[in-house]
């Protein structure tokens, strides 16, 4: 089993408390960071740790942090982004749930990092009980010292107001974020310029997922040289993965970036195999906005080498033949599953959270998923299969923001893998709309 | 000032300019189109994603092409820059695209619609355009509404473009009407029936790109083509008081703004000017408004324009295009 750095102590009982939280350990790495190290040498450890942002993008989190405009007259902010909606994905929220202080602490480094005095986390509308949760976490840490002002000595002052999102995945899109916590309707922004330029009311900003300043904390405690020696190459250190789908144990988990796809899927100690013996189909590496994997690409890549659970094997093959580590919600379809309905579900899922701002996002997503719907329900066509490669190939990087994309990618992704699903449900209209939605035997007619 | 080139013809514009203004400044076919973008309104355009263009050399200093279509409208010209509009493929690809998005939903009602005649998306989809649909569902609904004794809403008609939000925050004092919903579930509405009547509201019938917002007070009176257009002005205590009236004999039937050739008016005028003087008395009438001649308005008056002597048989014209 691999090193555990965010979930060590996750199954102490109390460790959602302050007092129990700090007995293992808890708040020294915010300690070691305010009194013995200076702000940039914070952002020096991060670096060299290689910390990518896990919200999905995987940029490098101390090179963001040293994009801020520091010759701004206005206030630096630091933003959390606990927006955490991406279908497949729930590890923020676990995390959150479980051990909050966790995060609380890495929103302390990390914003003396920076030279922020006022933090925000922005939590998605429907975690309404996390938000209770952390606004304990955020009274203790108060009560104990670790907030405020003149935090432990240190001189060093912050403020944490947690801030509840109305329900909309847009809001995780990190500009419509800031729109929505300013106040506004959540309307993603044109960029540049950048939140690290202009960002929450016009100063400069960074927005960071909830793993991604967790970790933070392990940086410090464990230090960069042998954070940066786990994992593989440029995706190194660990990273929480939710998994989902027809496995035997669904979950969240811990694992050392670059362990196998297989051992992942088949390993005991993470999803034990697929459900009712059942042979594998697909697997969406990274969430819901990424491109699909069949069967023949999910252990191995194009060349035949070993996919491993890293940003760069997953995406390995471009497009074509490879997907996307994303947020890390592994979704997994067996046998059975349907990839026509499971990709309608995802289209209407993007048609319900298009902020509606640009035109081919908002036409096309309601486009494709009305298709869709169609095709799902036996009233599909030949040549719709090749209409939604055109509308998605239209909407895909002609969008303000990159939900457009990740409208687009699934849909173009399955139809490229698995279009004889696509025309058996065209052809046979009478089987979709009558019986399940077919198994991988149904199909081979 | 700095250089860039678009469509191979090079301009110098000061530094801070757009690709879209630098366009404008050049002229000509290369300009590309826009529905959502408005000069005269801050923090318009990125929206509609109609002037799309293609950054292929990004600056003399970095003259990495740009990975994506940039909106020209708003993507700031860097020295050196070198843009395709017409010129590029895959732009007018992605043109045409944002057309077919842009009308799917659109209820293609010009033949009732008081904007025929001078509606940017008609003029739009005339150019760039593709005869025929590739959309075979239902398309989206809602009621007509009336915001207001002196505008009428046409929600199917709307494209989102956010002008008229844009015109409500910064000409009046109190918007109360903005973007509700989200996705093609979103609408322009009022929130529960306030009215839209604070003065200079009725600047969003000019700056609504298509028939969503149109004049109560000139509603089916005439089709635009038939009224002469003519500059006028008066003294006005609220307003520049500088209009076109637009005329059928001696009578005025509606009052606008001075729209330019991009459909963006000079000055947005008052609701008195706009709505209440519709006397000939009311105005002193400097001449004939000049009309680009492609416009259908501009056909009746000021060009002598031959009749077609032979209407070609139905076959032998264009072929709709299948898809
Ligand atoms: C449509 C959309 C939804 C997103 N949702 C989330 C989200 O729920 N949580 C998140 O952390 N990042 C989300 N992101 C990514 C953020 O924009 C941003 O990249 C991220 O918060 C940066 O944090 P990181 O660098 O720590 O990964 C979303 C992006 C898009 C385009
Ligand atoms: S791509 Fe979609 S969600 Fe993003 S700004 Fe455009 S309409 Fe809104
Ligand atoms: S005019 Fe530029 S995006 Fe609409």
């Amino acid at each position: 089993m691999g090193r555990k750095i965010l979930l060590e102590h996750i199954d102490v009982p109390g460790i959602n408390t302050f007092d129990v939280y700090r007995a293992h350990g808890g708040y020294k790495a915010a300690e070691k960071a305010l009194k013995e190290m200076s702000a940039a040498q914070v952002v020096e450890e991060v670096k060299s740790a290689g910390l990518r942002g896990r919200g999905g993008a995987g940029f490098p989190t101390g090179m963001k942090w040293s994009f801020l405009d520091k010759k701004s007259a206005n206030p630096t902010y630091l933003v959390c982004n606990a927006d955490e909606s991406e279908p497949g994905t729930f590890k923020d929220r676990y995390l959150m749930e479980h051990i909050p202080h966790m995060l609380i602490e890495g929103v302390i480094i990390s914003s003396y990092a920076i030279g922020c005095n006022t933090a925000y986390i922005y939590v998605r509308g429907e975690f309404k009980y996390i938000i209770g949760i952390l606004n304990k976490a955020i009274r203790e840490a108060h009560a104990n010292g670790f907030l405020g002002n003149n935090i432990q000595g240190s001189g060093f002052n912050l403020e944490i107001h947690v801030h509840s999102g109305a329900g909309a995945y847009i809001c995780g899109e990190e500009t419509a974020l800031l729109e929505s916590l300013e106040g506004k309707r959540g309307n993603p922004r044109l960029k540049p310029p950048f939140p690290a330029v202009k960002g929450l009311y016009e100063s400069p900003t960074v927005v960071n997922n909830v793993e991604t300043l967790a970790t933070v904390v392990g940086i410090i405690n464990i230090g960069a040289a042998t954070y940066a020696g786990i994992g593989v190459g440029k995706s190194s250190g660990t990273k929480l993965i939710s998994a989902c789908g027809n496995i035997n144990k669904p979950g969240v988990y811990e694992i050392e970036l670059g362990i196998p796809v297989e051992e992942f899927i088949y390993s005991d100690v993470y999803c034990g195999g697929i459900k009712d013996g059942k042979k594998l189909k697909a697997v969406i590496p990274g969430g819901s906005s990424v491109p699909i994997l069949p069967q023949n690409l999910v252990c191995k890549t194009a060349n035949g080498d070993v996919r491993l659970m890293s940003y760069e094997s997953l995406a390995d093959g471009g497009f074509q033949t490879g997907s996307m580590l994303g947020s890390g919600g592994f979704i997994v379809l067996d046998e059975d599953a349907c990839v026509v309905r499971h990709t309608y579900t995802l289209a209407r899922f993007y048609r319900h959270e298009s902020c509606g701002q640009c035109s081919p996002c908002r036409e096309g997503t309601g486009w494709m998923e009305k298709v869709l719907y169609r095709i799902e329900n036996g009233e599909g066509r030949m040549h719709d299969i090749d209409l939604l490669v055109n509308i998605s190939k239209n909407i895909e990087g002609n969008t303000i923001c990159p939900l457009g994309d990740a409208a687009a990618w699934p849909v173009a992704a399955a139809i490229r893998h698995f279009r004889h699903e696509f025309e058996f449900h065209v052809k046979h209209p009478e089987i979709v709309k009558n019986i399940d939605h077919g198994s991988l035997e149904k199909f081979n007619i | 000032m700095i250089k860039i080139t678009i469509d191979n013809i090079t301009a110098e514009v000061p530094e801070g300019t757009t690709i879209l203004q630098a366009a404008r400044q050049i002229g000509g076919d290369i300009v590309p189109p826009t529905m959502c973008y408005y000069s005269k309104l801050k923090g318009t355009g990125g929206k509609c994603r109609t002037c799309l263009v293609k950054v292929v050399k990004g600056s003399e200093a970095d003259p990495r092409p740009m990975p994506k279509l940039v909106a020209s409208c708003s993507t700031l010209a860097q020295d050196g820059m070198v843009v395709e509009n017409t010129l590029s493929q895959e732009v007018m690809d992605a043109r045409k695209a944002i057309v077919e998005f842009l009308l799917i939903n659109h209820p293609l009602d010009c033949p009732v619609c008081d904007q025929a005649g001078e509606c940017d998306l008609q003029n739009l989809s005339y150019k760039h355009g593709v005869e025929g649909t590739r959309y075979e569902e239902d398309r989206r609904e809602f009621d007509v509404i009336d915001i207001g004794d002196k505008i009428k809403l046409h929600m199917n008609r709307c494209i989102l473009c956010y002008r008229c939000v844009y015109t409500m925050n910064q000409l009046t004092d109190n918007r109360n009407h903005g973007v509700l919903f989200r996705g093609d579930a979103a609408e322009i509405g009022t929130y529960i029936k306030n009215t839209i009547e604070q003065e200079f509201s009725g600047n969003i019938i000019d700056v609504c790109p298509v028939g969503a917002l149109t004049d109560r007070t000139f509603r089916f009176k005439s089709r635009v083509w038939f009224l002469k257009p003519m500059d006028a002005h008066r003294d006005c205590p609220h307003c520049a008081g500088k209009v076109t009236v637009w005329e059928f004999g001696n009578q005025i039937y509606r009052v606008t703004g001075r729209k330019n050739e991009f459909g963006e008016v000079d000055d947005f005028i008052c609701n008195e000017c706009r709505f209440e003087k519709k006397d000939i008395h009311d105005w002193v009438i400097e001449g004939p408004r000049k009309i680009t001649p492609r416009s259908v308005i501009s056909q009746n008056h000021y060009r002598n324009t031959k009749k077609q002597s032979i209407i070609l048989p139905l076959d032998e014209k264009t072929e709709p295009q299948q898809q």
